[in-house]
C-alpha cells in the first residue's frame, strides 16, 4: 500500500467520526462518501477540498503542483478574508506542459518552490498534488524534503490528489499534512490559560471577527486558528492550547482528535451559527478552559456576557417577526451549518418546510425532527428540477444555499439567499443572525418580485394577450 | 511588429490561462439541449462549472465522468458508457460533447474508440451525435479548446454539400471572444442585409441570461444539431477571430463553403471591412442606420481621443480577444507597453507593440510597474494587482466574476466600438478625477499661503 492510500484508510477509519461508529470494518474501507455516478453533477475534489480547508492560512504561498486546469481554472474563488498578508490569495500553479509529463514534473516543482521563496518570502510553502503528477509518479514528498532543507523554509507537501475522492476527504487529507509537519514544530512567545484553538473556521466573509470581541472581552486568545486568517507559525505552535473547539462538523476532526490523544488537548464540536449554537460554544470554551486550570470566575463572566447578547440578539430580532411570520423557507446546505441556524430562523417567525440532509449523519438527522418537528421535508437528494418545482409552485418563500443552486431560485422568480463560501455578509455569532434575519427581510420584500413575475403583455394572462383571445373569441 | 516569447520561469503565478477542456466544454454550451461532459476525474468539471457560473451568472450544464484513482489506471471506458447512459436516461439531449482532461490524455484513453464501441454495444445509439474532442489539460488554453471542439462538430455532424444553396443562409463562427451580447448585435446586422446567418457556436441563445419557462438540466436555445447538418447550404461561412481559421476550412473542405476570416470586428477599419463584404455578398446597400453609426464612431473617435492619446496601456487577455480589443485602443492612441497572452496565435506578431508575452499575470504586473503603465484592461483576476498598482481598470474576456452583465458586453459593429470607447473614456476620465485632477492649490501652490 502506497503511503498516500494507508493516509486514505487512516481517515477513513477515523474513530471519533459519529457514522463510522455505526459501520463495520469492511464499510469503514470503503470509505466516507459513495462512488461518484459517470454523467453526473460534480462535486469538488479532494485537491479542492484541501485547498479549502488551508488555504486560508494568510502567510503561506499556496503552489498547486499539476497542468493549468486544477488552479488556472480556480484561483482566487474563496471567501475568507486575511486581516493582513494578501498572499494567500496570489495563485501559484508549475503549471505542468508535455515535456514536464514525459520527464517528470518533480524537477519544475523544486524550481517553482526555489522561485516563490526568491520573490515573495513566504512564511511556508503548502505543495498540492493533483493527478496528473500523482499518475506519473512525481513524489511530492521527497522534493519538499529537500527544498525545506535546502532554503531553510517550511515546505508542507498536502497530498490529496483530486481523484483519490470528494472534497470532505481532502479536507482530512489536508489536516494530515498539518499533523504530521507543521503542528508541533514552534513555541509560542508566551502561554496563557486562556488560550484556545479553533479548528475548521475559514472566516468567510471576515465572519470569525464578528466573533473574536467576544473572545476577547473574556479574555480568551485565539492561539491558532486553523485555518482562518491564520499564520503558519501559529498552527506550528497551536500544541500548546488549553482547549480547541472543532467548528464545521467532522471536516477536520481527526486534526481535533489527534491533538487531544498527542497534546491532551481537550475539544467540543460547536458552531457559532445561530444564537442558542454561540451562546452554547462560549460556554464550552469556558467549561473546557476552566477544566485546564482557568479561574473559576471565568464562567460567571461568560454567563453574563451570553445573557447581554442574547438578549440584544433577540430584541434586534423582535422588529422583523411580524413581517417574516410564517414565511416559508427553504434550507438546501451541507450538514451542520443548516440545523444551527434553523433555531434563530424560527425566532423571526419564520417556517422551514424544507432542509437537505445529504452530508447529515443520523444524529443530525434526529436533532433535526426535535427542532422543525415531523413537517419538515428531509431532502435527501434533490435534482434541481426538483427544486425549482417546488419555489414555482410556491410551496417555498424563500431559498437559502449554495451559489451552485442559486439559479434554480432566481430562475423561479423566487428569493434565493446566499448562505455558503462566496456570500458578501458575515452571519457568524449574534450579530450575525441578527443580519441573516435583515437579509431574509430584504430579499423577501424587495418589490421586484411582484414585478418579475408578472407575465409579458403579450404571454400567458397579459393584456395584449388577452386582447388576442377576446378577438379570436369574437 | 512583436517579438513573441514565452517566460522562462518554473512557477506560473496569478495565472490569466484556463486549461482547453473548459473552451470545449463552452463550445458546445452553444449548441441547442447539449450535455457537455469532461472525461476526468470530478474536480475538473467541479472547478470549470463554479467558474462559469460566476460569469454568466447562469446555472451551467456540465457532467463528469467521474474517474476515480483507480478508473484512470484501468481506463474509462465504462465510465464514458455509464456517463452517456445515464445523461441520456436522465436529460434525453441531442448532443453529447466530450472533453478529455489531463488524467485521461496521460492515461491514453481513445474517446473516439470508445465511441464505437459504445455504438457496437449499444445499437440504440447508433445516431446519436457523441462527439468526442481531446483537450489535454497540459497543452494548449481555454481558445484552443474552443477551436477544436468547434471544428469537431463541423467534422463529425459533416454538414453535406447540397444540390441548391440557400441565397442569403450564412455560416458564422465566432470565436470565444465574442459574448453573447456581440452575437446579437452580429445577428442583428446579418439580418438588415437580408442574410440569414447560423451561428456556430450560439451562446447568444444559451447564455444571454433569459428566463426559461421550465428548469432544463441541458443546454436551453443555441444553434440546433438539425442547423449544424444545414450549414453545407450557405454561401458563405464567416470566421471571426484567427482562432476560427480551422474551423472554417474544415467546413470548406466538406461542404465547399467559401470562407472569410474577420480577425478584427472592434474598430473603424476593420468594421468598414466587415460591411462592405457584407454589402457585397448580400448585393445590398449598407443601410442608412449603419452609415449613421459609422458616423457616431467617428465622432466618438475625435471625442475619446483626448483620453485615449498617449495612454500607456497594459492588456491581459486570449489571443484573438488581445487583438482586437488591444489593436483598437492602439488605433486610438494607447501605446501598448505590457502585453500577455496565454496560447500561441498567427495574430501574435502583427499586434502593434514591442513584445507580447505568453505568460500570466505576475508578468503582466512587473511590466506594468516598471514600465509606467497608465491603465490595466484584463479579465477579473486583475483586481488583485490592480489593488497594488492603483490603475484603472477595465474588464474583459472570461472569467468577470466580480461585476455584473460580462455576457452583455459589446464590442463589435461601429456601434460595439463606439460604446466601448465611451465606456474606456469615462473610466480613464472618473480615475482622473478621482486622482489627479487639478485644483487651485495644485494648479497655483502659492496661493494658499498667499491667502493667508
Ligand atoms: S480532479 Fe484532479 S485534475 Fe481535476 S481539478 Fe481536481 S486535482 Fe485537478
Amino acid at each position: 500500500m502506497t503511503p498516500l492510500n494507508a493516509k486514505i484508510q487512516e481517515v477513513f477509519s477515523e474513530p471519533a467520526c459519529g457514522i463510522n461508529q455505526g459501520k463495520s470494518e469492511k464499510e469503514r474501507k470503503k470509505g466516507c462518501a459513495k462512488q461518484l455516478q459517470p454523467g453526473g453533477a460534480a462535486g469538488g475534489c479532494a485537491f479542492d477540498g484541501a485547498k479549502i480547508a488551508l488555504q486560508p492560512f494568510t502567510d503561506v504561498a499556496h503552489l498547486v503542483h499539476g497542468p493549468i486546469a486544477c488552479e488556472g481554472n480556480s484561483w482566487d474563488n474563496r471567501g475568507a478574508r486575511s486581516s493582513g498578508s494578501a498572499l494567500w490569495r496570489t495563485g501559484f500553479t508549475t503549471d505542468m506542459n508535455e515535456t514536464d509529463i514525459v520527464f517528470g514534473g518533480e524537477k519544475r516543482l523544486y524550481k517553482a518552490i526555489k522561485e516563490i521563496g526568491e520573490k515573495y518570502d513566504p512564511a511556508a510553502i503548502f505543495v498540492y498534488q493533483t493527478c496528473v503528477p500523482a499518475m506519473i509518479g512525481d513524489d511530492i514528498n521527497v522534493v519538499c524534503k529537500a527544498a525545506s532543507e535546502k532554503f531553510g523554509r517550511p515546505v508542507i507537501p498536502v497530498n490529496a490528489p483530486g481523484f483519490v475522492g470528494p472534497k470532505n476527504l481532502g479536507n482530512k487529507l489536508a489536516g494530515e499534512a498539518l499533523l504530521d509537519h507543521v503542528i508541533g514544530t514552534a513555541e509560542p512567545d508566551y502561554v496563557t490559560p486562556y488560550d484556545i484553538n479553533i479548528i475548521g473556521e475559514y472566516n468567510l466573509a471576515g465572519e470569525l471577527w464578528q466573533v473574536k470581541p467576544l473572545l476577547d472581552e473574556l479574555g480568551i486568545r485565539i492561539l491558532s486558528c486553523i485555518s482562518g486568517d491564520g499564520k503558519y507559525q501559529e498552527a506550528a505552535y497551536s500544541h500548546r492550547a488549553k482547549a480547541a473547539m472543532m467548528v464545521c462538523s467532522k471536516a477536520m476532526i481527526n486534526v481535533a482528535r489527534k491533538m487531544n490523544e498527542r497534546y491532551e488537548i481537550p475539544f467540543f464540536e460547536g458552531s457559532f451559527y445561530g444564537i442558542g449554537d454561540t451562546s452554547e460554544a462560549l460556554r464550552e470554551i469556558s467549561r473546557l478552559l476552566i477544566s485546564r486550570g482557568a479561574p473559576e470566575e471565568l464562567m460567571a463572566r461568560t454567563e453574563a456576557l451570553i445573557a447581554r447578547e442574547e438578549a440584544k440578539a433577540y430584541a434586534a430580532i423582535v422588529p422583523f417577526r411580524y413581517r417574516l411570520e410564517g414565511k416559508r423557507v427553504l434550507l438546501i446546505t451541507g450538514g451542520v451549518k443548516s440545523w444551527s441556524v434553523v433555531a434563530a430562523l424560527q425566532e423571526a417567525g419564520l417556517k422551514i418546510v424544507g432542509t437537505s440532509v445529504k452530508k447529515s449523519t443520523k444524529e443530525d438527522k434526529e436533532r433535526i425532527k426535535q427542532i422543525m418537528g415531523e413537517v419538515a421535508h428531509m431532502i435527501e437528494d434533490m435534482t434541481p428540477r426538483e427544486m425549482y418545482k417546488m419555489l414555482r409552485e410556491a410551496r417555498a418563500d424563500i431559498m437559502l444555499s449554495g451559489g451552485r443552486s442559486q439559479f434554480v431560485a432566481l430562475k423561479a422568480a423566487m428569493p434565493w439567499l446566499d448562505i455558503n463560501q462566496e456570500r458578501h455578509h458575515a452571519y457568524m455569532g449574534y450579530d450575525g443572525m441578527v443580519e441573516l434575519v435583515r437579509q431574509i427581510e430584504k430579499s423577501l420584500y424587495n418589490p421586484i418580485w411582484l414585478q418579475v413575475r408578472r407575465p409579458a403583455p403579450w404571454d400567458g394572462e397579459g393584456r395584449i394577450a388577452k386582447l388576442g383571445m377576446a378577438m379570436a373569441a369574437e | 511588429m512583436a517579438i513573441v516569447s514565452q517566460v522562462k520561469k518554473s512557477c506560473t503565478v496569478n495565472p490569466l490561462k484556463m486549461s482547453q477542456p473548459l473552451g470545449g466544454a463552452l463550445a458546445f454550451m452553444g449548441v441547442c439541449n447539449t450535455m457537455p461532459l469532461l472525461h476526468g476525474s470530478q474536480g475538473c468539471t467541479s472547478f470549470g462549472l463554479v467558474l462559469l457560473v460566476r460569469h454568466f451568472k447562469e446555472a451551467i450544464p456540465l457532467q463528469t465522468t467521474a474517474m476515480s484513482e483507480v478508473a484512470t489506471v484501468l481506463g474509462g471506458y465504462e465510465n464514458v458508457e455509464q456517463a452517456i447512459l445515464n445523461i441520456y436516461k436522465r436529460t434525453s439531449p441531442d448532443l453529447i460533447g466530450i472533453c478529455s482532461t489531463g488524467v485521461t490524455e496521460i492515461k491514453g484513453d481513445d474517446v473516439d474508440g470508445f465511441i464505437k464501441v459504445f455504438r457496437k454495444n449499444h445499437p440504440d445509439f447508433i445516431n446519436f451525435p457523441l462527439i468526442a474532442v481531446s483537450t489535454p489539460d497540459f497543452s494548449g488554453a481555454f481558445q484552443d479548446g474552443w477551436e477544436k471542439t468547434v471544428t469537431r462538430i463541423i467534422e463529425t455532424i459533416a454538414p453535406m454539400p447540397s444540390g441548391r444553396r440557400a441565397e442569403t443562409r450564412v455560416n458564422v463562427l465566432p470565436g470565444c471572444h465574442m459574448t453573447p451580447g456581440d452575437l446579437d448585435a452580429l445577428r442583428q446586422i446579418f439580418e438588415d442585409f437580408g442574410l440569414e446567418p447560423s451561428f456556430l457556436p450560439d451562446l447568444s441563445g444559451s447564455l444571454d441570461g433569459h428566463i426559461p419557462d421550465d428548469f432544463t438540466p441541458t443546454t436551453l436555445g443555441g444553434i440546433s444539431v438539425d442547423e449544424i447538418g444545414k450549414m453545407g447550404r450557405a454561401v458563405w461561412t464567416i470566421a471571426i477571430g484567427a482562432q476560427m481559421r480551422t474551423a472554417a476550412e474544415a467546413l470548406e473542405r466538406i461542404s465547399n463553403v467559401p470562407f472569410r476570416v474577420f480577425e478584427r470586428l472592434c474598430g473603424l477599419v476593420a468594421n468598414d471591412e466587415f460591411f462592405a463584404f457584407l454589402a457585397e455578398i448580400s448585393g445590398q446597400p449598407v443601410p442608412q442606420k449603419y452609415r449613421r453609426q459609422r458616423s457616431q464612431l467617428v465622432d466618438a473617435m475625435l471625442d475619446g481621443h483626448f483620453h485615449t492619446g498617449g495612454c500607456k496601456l497594459a492588456i491581459g487577455a486570449e489571443p484573438d480577444l488581445l487583438f482586437d480589443v488591444g489593436s483598437l485602443l492602439h488605433d486610438m492612441g494607447m501605446e501598448l507597453v505590457a502585453v500577455v497572452t496565454t496560447t500561441a496565435s498567427p495574430v501574435l506578431d502583427r499586434l502593434p507593440t514591442e513584445e507580447v508575452l505568453i505568460g500570466d499575470l505576475e508578468d503582466l504586473e512587473s511590466r506594468a510597474k516598471v514600465r509606467g503603465a497608465e491603465f490595466l484592461i484584463t479579465n477579473a483576476h486583475g483586481r488583485q494587482m490592480v489593488a497594488r498598482l492603483k490603475l484603472p481598470f477595465f474588464r474583459i474576456g472570461l472569467p468577470i466574476f466580480d461585476r455584473l452583465g460580462a455576457a452583455h458586453i459589446v464590442t463589435v459593429g461601429y456601434q460595439g466600438t463606439r460604446d466601448l470607447i465611451f465606456a474606456i473614456a469615462n473610466m480613464l476620465i472618473a480615475h482622473r478625477e478621482v486622482h489627479h485632477d487639478v485644483n487651485q492649490a495644485s494648479w497655483c501652490p502659492t496661493m494658499e499661503q498667499e491667502s493667508l
